[in-house]
C-alpha cells in the first residue's frame, strides 16, 4: 500500500525540519569548507524529501519531477564548488574560512 | 540659372572649407588666392544675376531644400533674388572680394593668415545667406552667422586681451539685439503662420485686425537692427571692434555686416509702412545717434576710432532716412557709404601699415609726400562722406537730408548739424594724418613707404566709386529709385524735383560741409595745433572723449547691479545650496564607514546574517503576520 499510510505525513515534516536545521546548525558551526558543503548537501535533501513526501500525498507527479532537477542542479553546484575549494588549498594551504577575508570592504 | 544661384552661394563656403582643413599646408599667398578667388566667383555670379533681373525685373525665388514644418508654418532653405537682395549682393561680393585682394598683401606677416581668410570667406557666406534668405529664419542664420564671423575676427589676435574682450563685447551687445529680432520673428510667425516675406507681404495686403501686436513685432525687429547696425543704445560695440585687423573693420564694420540692420528694415517695409509709431522711433533713434557718434567722432585721437564713430553717425543718418519711410534713400547712402567708408578703413589700413602699428594720430602727420595715392584716394573720400559737390556722398547725403526738410524740421537740423561735425572730424584726420610734419620716432620715418600695388589698387577703384557712384540716382532722374520701385508698396518718394527749395538746401548743406572744413583747417593746419592725449582734456571736451560716459553708465546700471545680486546669491544662495548638497554627502560617507563593517569579509558572519534573516523573514511571514 502506499507508504504514506504507514509512517503518516507529519513524520515526514518533522524529519525534513530536522535535518534542515541540522545542516543550517552545522553551516553555522563548523569552519571548514568540505563540511559546510556537506551540510549544505543535507539541507538540499532535506528540502528533496519533503518535496517528494508532498508529492505522493497530493498525487502530484511534478513534485519528483523537481527532485530530480534539484539533484542535478546540485551535483553541478558540487563540482563548481569543489573546484574553488582546490584552488582555494593551493593558494592559501588550508581550506579554514575564517581565513577567506580577501573579500573585504 | 540654378548652377549660378549654387556657384554664388557655395563659392564662400568653399573656399572657406579648403581655408580651414587646407590653408596651412597651402602656404600664405595660395590661401589668400582661393579665398580671393571664392569671393571673385561669387561677384561674377551675382552680376549676371543683376543683369538679368534688372532687364526683365523678375525675382527668382530658389528652393535648395526643405527644413522642418510645424503646424501649418513650412520653413524651407530657400533664397529670394530680387531687386534689394541682387542690388545688396553686389556691393557686399564686389567690396568683399576688393578687400580680400587688399588683404594678401595686408596680412602677410601673421602666421596665421589661412585662418583669417577662412573666416572672411565665412562671413562672406553668412552675409549672403542672410541678404538671398527668402524667409525670416535663414536672414536669422545669415544673421547670427555674421555676428560669430564678426566675433571671431575682432579677436583674431587673440593674445591681446584687451582685443577678446571687444569681441566678447560686440558678441554680448549683438545677443541683446538678436533676442529682440528673434521675438520679432515670433510674432510674425505666430500671427501670419509664416516665415516667408513674399507671403508676409501679401497676407499684410489683406488684414490689418492687430496693428498692435504688428507694432510690437516691428519694434523687436527694430531692436535686433539697432544691435547688429550699432544705434544708441547698443552703439558702444563697434568704435571697441576697432580691435580686428583693418580690413576686417573695412568689410565687417563699415560696409556690409552693419547695414544688415538697415538691409532688414528695407526687406520689411511693407511691416514697418503700417507701423507709424514704430517709424517715428527710428527716425528719432536715428538722428540722436547720429549726432552722438559725430560729436563724439570730433575728438577722438585714434585713426579707425574716428573712422568707427563716423560709421555710427552715418549709420544714424540712414536710420533717419527709413524711419521717414524713404527707404530707397536709405539704401543710396549704404551703397555710397560702403564706398568712400571702405575706403577710408583700408587707406587707414595702408597708413597703419606704412608706420607698423601706429594708431595714434598725435603720432602721424606729413605723409602726403610719401604716401601719394593712400592720400589721394583718401582724399577723395574724405570730399565723398563730407558731402563736397559732386562726389558721391554729396548725393546720397543730401536726399536725406532733403527727406527730412520735407518731413521734420527739427530732424533736419540734427541731421545736418551732424553732417558739418562730419566734414570737421575727417578733415582733423586727414589734416593730422597727410599734412605738416612728421611726428613719429626717427626709427618710422626712416621705414615710411607707400604700400604695395595689391593695396593700392583697391583703394584706388574704391576712390573711383565714391567719386562718381552717385550717378546711380541724381535727383530727378533716379536710376536706383527707378530700380527699387518694385519693392515698395507706395509710391515710392519721386527724386525730388529741382526746385528754389532743393537748391537752398544743397548749398547750406555745401556751405556747412565748408564751413566744417574751414574750422579743421584753421585749427590743425595753419595754427598746426596737436591734440592733447586723452588724460589732460578739460570740460565738454573730456565728456566727449570718454564717449559721454557711455560705457561707465552702462557699467553702473547694469554691470554693478547685476555684479551686487551675483556676490549676494554667491555668498547666501550658493553657501546654502553647496552646503545643503555637502552635508548630503558626508552623511553618506558617515553611514557607510559604519555600514562598511558589517561587510568584513568573514564568510561565517555573512552565512549568519543570511540564515538568521532568512528565519526571521519566515517568522514574520507565517507567524506574526498570520496572528494578525
Amino acid at each position: 500500500m502506499n507508504i504514506l499510510e504507514q509512517v503518516g505525513i507529519e513524520n515526514y515534516i518533522t524529519l525534513s525540519a530536522l535535518l534542515f536545521c541540522i545542516g543550517a546548525f552545522g553551516l553555522l558551526y563548523r569552519r571548514n569548507a568540505i563540511i559546510m558543503f556537506m551540510s549544505i548537501e543535507i539541507m538540499l535533501n532535506a528540502v528533496n524529501l519533503l518535496l517528494v513526501a508532498f508529492s505522493s500525498y497530493h498525487e502530484d507527479p511534478s513534485g519528483q519531477v523537481f527532485v530530480f532537477f534539484t539533484m542535478a542542479v546540485a551535483a553541478a553546484e558540487v563540482a563548481v564548488g569543489l573546484a574553488i575549494l582546490v584552488s582555494v588549498f593551493r593558494n592559501i594551504g588550508n581550506i579554514d574560512i575564517d581565513n577567506l577575508k580577501n573579500l573585504k570592504g | 540659372m540654378n548652377t549660378t544661384i549654387l556657384l554664388l552661394l557655395f563659392a564662400p563656403l568653399v573656399g572657406f572649407l579648403i581655408n580651414t582643413f587646407f590653408g596651412k599646408s597651402l602656404g600664405k599667398t595660395i590661401s589668400g588666392v582661393i579665398g580671393t578667388t571664392a569671393i571673385v566667383v561669387s561677384f561674377l555670379c551675382t552680376i549676371s544675376l543683376f543683369s538679368q533681373i534688372n532687364t526683365d525685373g523678375k525675382e527668382i525665388t530658389f528652393h535648395l531644400a526643405d527644413w522642418f514644418s510645424i503646424g501649418s508654418i513650412q520653413v524651407n532653405f530657400s533664397f529670394l533674388f530680387d531687386q534689394l537682395s541682387v542690388l545688396w549682393l553686389l556691393f557686399v561680393t564686389g567690396i568683399g572680394a576688393l578687400i580680400h585682394l587688399y588683404s594678401i598683401s595686408y596680412m602677410h606677416e601673421d602666421e596665421n593668415m589661412h585662418k583669417f581668410f577662412s573666416y572672411l570667406n565665412l562671413f562672406v557666406f553668412f552675409m549672403i545667406a542672410l541678404v538671398a534668405g527668402s524667409n525670416l529664419l535663414i536672414m536669422f542664420i545669415g544673421w547670427e552667422g555674421v555676428g560669430l564671423c564678426s566675433y571671431l575676427l575682432i579677436g583674431f589676435w587673440y593674445k591681446n586681451q584687451d582685443y577678446n574682450d571687444a569681441a566678447k563685447k560686440a558678441f554680448i551687445m549683438n545677443r541683446i539685439g538678436d533676442l529682440g529680432f528673434l521675438i520679432g520673428i515670433f510674432i510674425l510667425g505666430f500671427h501670419f503662420q509664416t516665415l516667408e516675406f513674399l507671403e508676409i507681404k501679401d497676407l499684410l495686403g489683406k488684414d490689418l485686425i492687430t496693428p498692435s501686436l504688428l507694432s510690437i513685432a516691428a519694434l523687436c525687429l527694430f531692436i535686433g537692427a539697432c544691435g547688429k547696425s550699432a544705434q544708441l543704445p547698443l552703439a558702444t560695440w563697434l568704435p571697441d571692434a576697432m580691435a580686428g585687423p583693418t580690413p576686417v573693420s573695412a568689410l565687417i564694420h563699415a560696409a556690409t555686416m552693419v547695414t544688415a540692420g538697415i538691409f532688414m528694415i528695407t526687406r520689411m517695409n511693407f511691416l514697418f509702412d503700417v507701423c507709424h509709431e514704430v517709424q517715428n522711433v527710428i527716425a528719432i533713434v536715428g538722428a540722436i545717434t547720429a549726432i552722438v557718434a559725430a560729436s563724439i567722432g570730433l575728438v577722438q585721437n585714434d585713426i579707425k576710432k574716428v573712422l568707427a564713430y563716423s560709421t555710427v553717425s552715418q549709420l544714424g543718418l540712414m536710420f533717419l532716412a527709413l524711419g521717414l519711410g524713404a527707404y530707397e534713400v536709405a539704401v543710396f547712402h549704404v551703397i555710397t557709404h560702403a564706398f568712400f567708408k571702405a575706403c577710408l578703413f583700408l587707406g587707414s589700413g595702408s597708413v597703419i601699415h606704412a608706420l607698423h602699428g601706429e594708431q595714434d594720430m598725435k603720432n602721424m602727420g606729413g605723409l602726403r609726400k610719401v604716401m601719394p595715392i593712400t592720400f589721394w584716394t583718401m582724399m577723395i573720400s574724405t570730399l565723398a562722406i563730407s558731402g563736397i559737390f559732386p562726389f558721391s556722398g554729396f548725393w546720397s547725403k543730401d536726399e536725406i537730408l532733403m527727406t527730412a526738410f520735407h518731413n521734420n524740421i527739427p530732424l533736419w537740423i540734427i541731421g545736418s548739424i551732424a553732417s558739418i561735425m562730419t566734414a570737421f572730424y575727417m578733415f582733423r584726420l586727414m589734416y593730422l594724418t597727410f599734412f605738416n610734419d612728421f611726428r613719429g620716432t626717427d626709427e618710422q620715418k626712416h621705414h615710411l613707404h607707400e604700400s604695395p600695388a595689391l593695396i593700392t589698387i583697391p583703394l584706388v577703384i574704391l576712390a573711383t566709386l565714391a567719386a562718381i557712384g552717385g550717378a546711380i540716382s541724381l535727383p530727378g532722374n533716379s536710376w536706383l529709385n527707378h530700380y527699387l520701385a518694385p519693392l515698395f508698396a507706395h509710391k515710392s518718394h519721386e527724386a525730388h524735383t529741382l526746385g528754389t527749395t532743393e537748391y537752398t538746401l544743397m548749398a547750406v548743406a555745401t556751405l556747412g560741409a565748408l564751413l566744417g572744413i574751414a574750422i579743421a583747417y584753421s585749427k590743425y593746419l595753419k595754427k598746426k595745433e596737436i591734440p592733447v592725449a586723452d588724460s589732460e582734456v578739460q570740460g565738454l571736451h573730456k565728456v566727449l572723449s570718454n564717449k559721454y560716459y557711455l560705457d561707465e553708465i552702462y557699467v553702473a546700471i547694469i554691470v554693478k547691479p547685476i555684479y551686487i545680486i551675483s556676490s549676494f546669491a554667491k555668498k547666501y544662495v550658493e553657501k546654502f545650496i553647496s552646503n545643503a548638497v555637502i552635508g548630503l554627502g558626508g552623511a553618506t560617507y558617515a553611514l557607510s564607514l559604519k555600514g562598511k563593517k558589517i561587510q568584513n569579509g568573514n564568510i561565517g558572519v555573512y552565512l549568519f546574517a543570511f540564515i538568521f534573516g532568512m528565519v526571521g523573514f519566515l517568522v514574520y511571514v507565517f507567524i506574526i503576520r498570520d496572528v494578525k
